[in-house]
């Protein structure tokens, strides 16, 4: 594969990221690390679901493989002593059986649109009922932690928390894997006979694509990725909750993310992450510093920033369907044919 | 006046123009046909005078009312009723809910039962089957509760839309005397057909259209006469 | 408790059936939306939740009469279904299906957050207690039995206003062909309307019954969002004879499973079932197979 030289800088500069920030921001690194990071591993996840969301499969279930992928993998730590080495694979193990066995029966039923959507919200709620259920083991609605072995950093234990240098290097590569299975995908043959299956299905089927097949390898392919980001999410924060890696609220959080970024090309996941966590961050920031908006609301002006992402998002879906980096391509197309 | 007029009336569908620099005009009482071959415009021709399809040049009124300015559906109570083509009812509703639809005006709710006996009085099949669902009704069927929903506002003009369409000839000249019987009764009546002959028979004048534009136009039985209509459409 | 045929297993059931006119008032509007428009209101259950908002706070803050409180209730989430509408759905009717319903997100999500705002995220109760009433050994809630009683009558009514009167006649002939409305003389953009307050209405509705029921708090919409979807979808789009029956199987699948095992099991076979059921018959329970 050749690096296109704007893709080499871009990588460059994203290893010297951390460093720079240690240089500029001396004091607050490690919140400015955390945010990065996060924004990378989201940007992995998002990416994920837009695997199969640029399809036509818009699902409002992957929130479920997210989840299981930080279960699994954190239960299997906990209670078996599995090191995550093996336990991720497992969950992802898990993660594409499930996706296997909603997807199959759906596809074969031609389910598509909004059945597709609340289809999947009900597979999402019912592992998210499955996770507060078994409370015994996922302290339920609480959530529960990762085991701490040693002083937080240790490869056998797949722990790097506690070193936001490492951490962000293990994020950036996580991100990486994500987007080198979207070129993958973009320069396979699967990737036409998607496309000619997102636009209309019958005729697909009609010259000889294999409709289901296709879409539950991509469907697969998207649920490991989303417990593959859901697992190392869970051993960078160190905590697991059904609300914060399970559950439809994420689920949401993940297709508008990818949305608002736009999910027909390679960064756009990546831009939307950046977006969201840049906006939520920045409006926090601002409202916690304003004095007036404090004797306003109180502690609840934090609510503000999701009203104005929910706003936003309205605003988006209006305006902008194809995201923000799938606006400004075709922004920059129009204008370089007119000059 | 007349009741209907149209001059120099252009409409399309995106960059395809259908209709080019159409006049015409029907005088109140009067049945009015228009012919021609398929794609020669004659659809859009009563979309456009219905509304559901905006004019893209030219005047159009009914009663001297202008209809350019109107939304469509404003379009039914300056007394202009459409039985679109391929009748449109409402599948799963019953027979006598599509009347009542047709009879949704304000104006037109006050006379409702006044307006049902007369719609039941013309298509006493109808009455029989008042509760079925219009979708599950023969062709001929459906295009009666079609054409009696439009009857329900009590309009001046009615537009009908290729009403033999996929019909049996048997239930074909039913239609055709059922056109003669309501302009009997004092509706004016503008219709499309493509069944050129028999539908000649009832209507007084008829205006022929080609690709888009007004070929021919006189007394029915001039135009069944004249070469034009004998070769293109009868074959002769 | 052991899952067995005793008293309490009977009680459970009647509790489940009176659950269900609850699942089935409020799937009511949903359904209606969905059918008419061909939308999904994502946020409808936040609708609820503002619902319940704006009746707490007219009932509990400005101490008017809780009928009254109700009817305000009533209205504002009507409005609300007008504005969401008017602003988010008319710009998209004709996009893709899945657009209109993320934008319907985007709205949970600010619904969500200015409940947050305005009420804080404690729990909020409005303090109505009606007590319970008892049949033999086994008591049931008042509030359950108004909610039922008030389900039942509501889907009658609907029933009878949708065929028997001009506008609600229209509504459904506008779920049928859209097009041909304007040649009824019917202006569709208001029908669309009429019918986005009738929906927004009907979650007002659910929600003047859930507040003699349940805790006020931003996240409520989540909690039972997911299982309207679920009873709609079950129950066949449109259909709301359909919608009744799913919304007792689904009730049952709650309460049984609830009372034999903990409250999230009885919720997860539900959900199980409705996947199941997706498969086995994609077009709703009494649908016909196309």
């Amino acid at each position: 594969m050749k690096l296109n030289p704007a893709y080499a800088v871009g990588l460059a500069a994203l290893v010297a990221l951390p460093f720079a920030i240690r240089a500029v921001f001396p004091g607050s690194e490690k919140y400015y690390l955390h945010i990065v990071i996060q924004m990378l591993l989201w940007a992995q996840i998002y990416t994920g679901w837009a695997l199969m969301g640029r399809f036509g499969l818009t699902s409002l279930g992957h929130g479920a493989f997210t989840g299981i992928g930080a279960y699994v993998t954190v239960m299997l730590w906990n209670f078996a002593g599995l090191t995550p080495l093996i336990g991720i694979p497992v969950a992802i193990v898990v993660a594409v059986a499930l996706a296997l066995l909603i997807g199959y029966p759906s596809f074969l039923q031609r389910i598509r649109g909004h059945y597709f959507a609340l289809l999947t919200l009900a597979m999402v709620e019912f592992v998210r009922l499955c996770i507060v259920g078994l409370r015994d083991f996922t302290g339920g609605s609480l959530g529960t932690q990762p085991a701490r072995y040693g002083d937080g950093i240790s490869f056998y234990a797949v722990q790097f928390e506690a070193d936001r240098m490492i951490a962000y290097f293990v994020a950036l590569a996580v991100w990486l894997a994500g987007i080198l299975v979207w070129v993958r995908v973009d320069r396979s043959m699967d990737r036409f006979a998607l496309e000619a299956l997102g636009q209309d299905e019958e005729a697909a089927a009609a010259v000889g694509i294999n409709v289901t097949r296709e879409k539950l390898k991509i469907t697969a392919l998207s649920a490991a990725m989303c417990a593959f980001g859901g697992a190392i999410f869970a051993q960078y924060q160190m905590y697991i909750g059904p609300d914060t890696i399970a559950g439809f609220g994420v689920s949401l959080n993940i297709v508008f993310g990818a949305v608002a970024g736009g999910i027909g090309v390679m960064l756009g996941p990546t831009i939307g992450a950046l977006f969201t966590q840049l906006l939520s961050e920045g409006l926090r920031m601002f409202f916690q510093g304003s004095v007036t908006l404090n004797a306003m609301f109180g502690s609840r002006v934090l609510s503000l920033d999701t009203l104005i992402y929910g706003v936003l998002l309205v605003l988006f879906i209006i305006h902008m369907p194809r995201g923000i980096v799938g606006t400004a391509m075709e922004y920059w197309r129009k204008h370089k044919r007119g000059s | 006046m007349s009741m209907l007029e149209l001059h120099g009336v252009c409409a399309g569908y995106g960059g395809f123009r259908a209709l080019n620099d159409i006049s015409m005009a029907v005088e109140v009482g009067e049945s009015v046909a228009v012919i021609g071959a398929n794609g020669a415009g004659k659809t859009t021709l009563l979309r456009v005078i219905s509304g559901m399809l905006p004019a893209a040049a030219g005047r159009l009124s009914m009663e001297g009312q202008d209809l350019r300015t109107l939304p469509a559906h404003k379009v039914l109570s300056t007394g202009i009723a459409h039985v679109p083509e391929n009748r449109h009812l409402f599948p799963r509703l019953t027979v006598e809910q599509n009347l009542r639809l047709g009879a949704f005006l304000p104006s037109a709710r006050a006379r409702f039962p006044e307006r049902l006996d007369y719609v039941y009085g013309l298509f006493p099949r109808l009455k029989e089957r008042r509760l079925q669902f219009a979708g599950t009704m023969s062709g001929g069927e459906q295009q009666m509760c079609a054409i009696g929903r439009a009857l329900m506002s009590g309009p001046k003009l009615i537009l009908l839309d290729e009403p033999s369409t996929g019909l049996a000839p048997v239930v074909v000249q039913q239609v055709f005397e059922l056109v003669r019987k309501i302009r009997d009764d004092g509706y004016t009546v503008l219709i499309v057909e493509q069944n050129v002959t028999q539908v000649l028979a009832v209507v007084d004048r008829a205006y022929l259209l080609s690709v888009g534009r007004v070929e021919m136009s006189g007394r029915s039985a001039d135009l069944l006469a004249s070469e034009a209509v004998q070769k293109t459409y009868l074959g002769l | 408790m052991t899952c067995s045929l005793d008293i309490f297993f009977l009680e459970a059931v009647l509790n489940g059936i009176l659950l269900a006119g609850l699942l089935a008032l409020l799937s009511l509007g949903l359904n209606l939306v969905f059918g008419v428009v061909d939308v999904v209101w994502i946020c409808y259950a936040e609708l609820v939740m503002i619902g319940m908002y704006a009746i707490f706070f007219a009932y509990s803050t400005l101490d008017l009469p809780l009928p009254l409180a109700m009817l305000i209730g009533i209205t504002f989430t009507a409005l609300l279904g007008v504005a969401l509408h008017m602003i988010v759905i008319r710009p998209l009717l004709d996009a893709a299906p899945i657009n209109q319903l993320l934008a319907t997100g985007g709205v949970l999500f600010l619904l969500q957050a200015a409940a947050t705002l305005a009420f804080g995220i404690e729990f909020r109760n409005i303090g109505v207690h009606l007590g319970s009433a008892s049949l033999g050994d086994m008591f049931f809630s008042w509030g359950r039995i108004i909610t039922f009683s008030v389900a039942l009558a509501t889907m009658l009514g609907l029933r009878y206003f949708l065929r028997h009167s001009y506008l609600g006649l229209a509504i459904l002939a506008l779920s049928q062909d859209r097009h041909v409305m304007p040649l009824m003389g019917a202006d569709s953009r208001r029908l669309y309307a009429a019918t986005s307050a009738l929906g927004g209405g009907l979650a007002g509705l659910g929600a003047a019954l859930m507040v003699l029921q349940f805790d006020i708090y931003p996240q409520i919409g989540l909690q039972f969002g997911p299982l309207i979807f679920m009873v709609c979808v079950l129950g066949g789009l449109g259909n709301m004879l359909g919608g009744f029956v799913a919304a007792l199987v689904i009730a049952q699948f709650i309460t049984i499973g609830s009372s034999c095992f903990a409250t999230e099991w009885g919720y997860a076979i539900a959900f199980l079932f409705f996947i199941l059921m997706m498969f086995i018959r994609p077009q709703g329970l009494l649908g016909a197979r196309s």
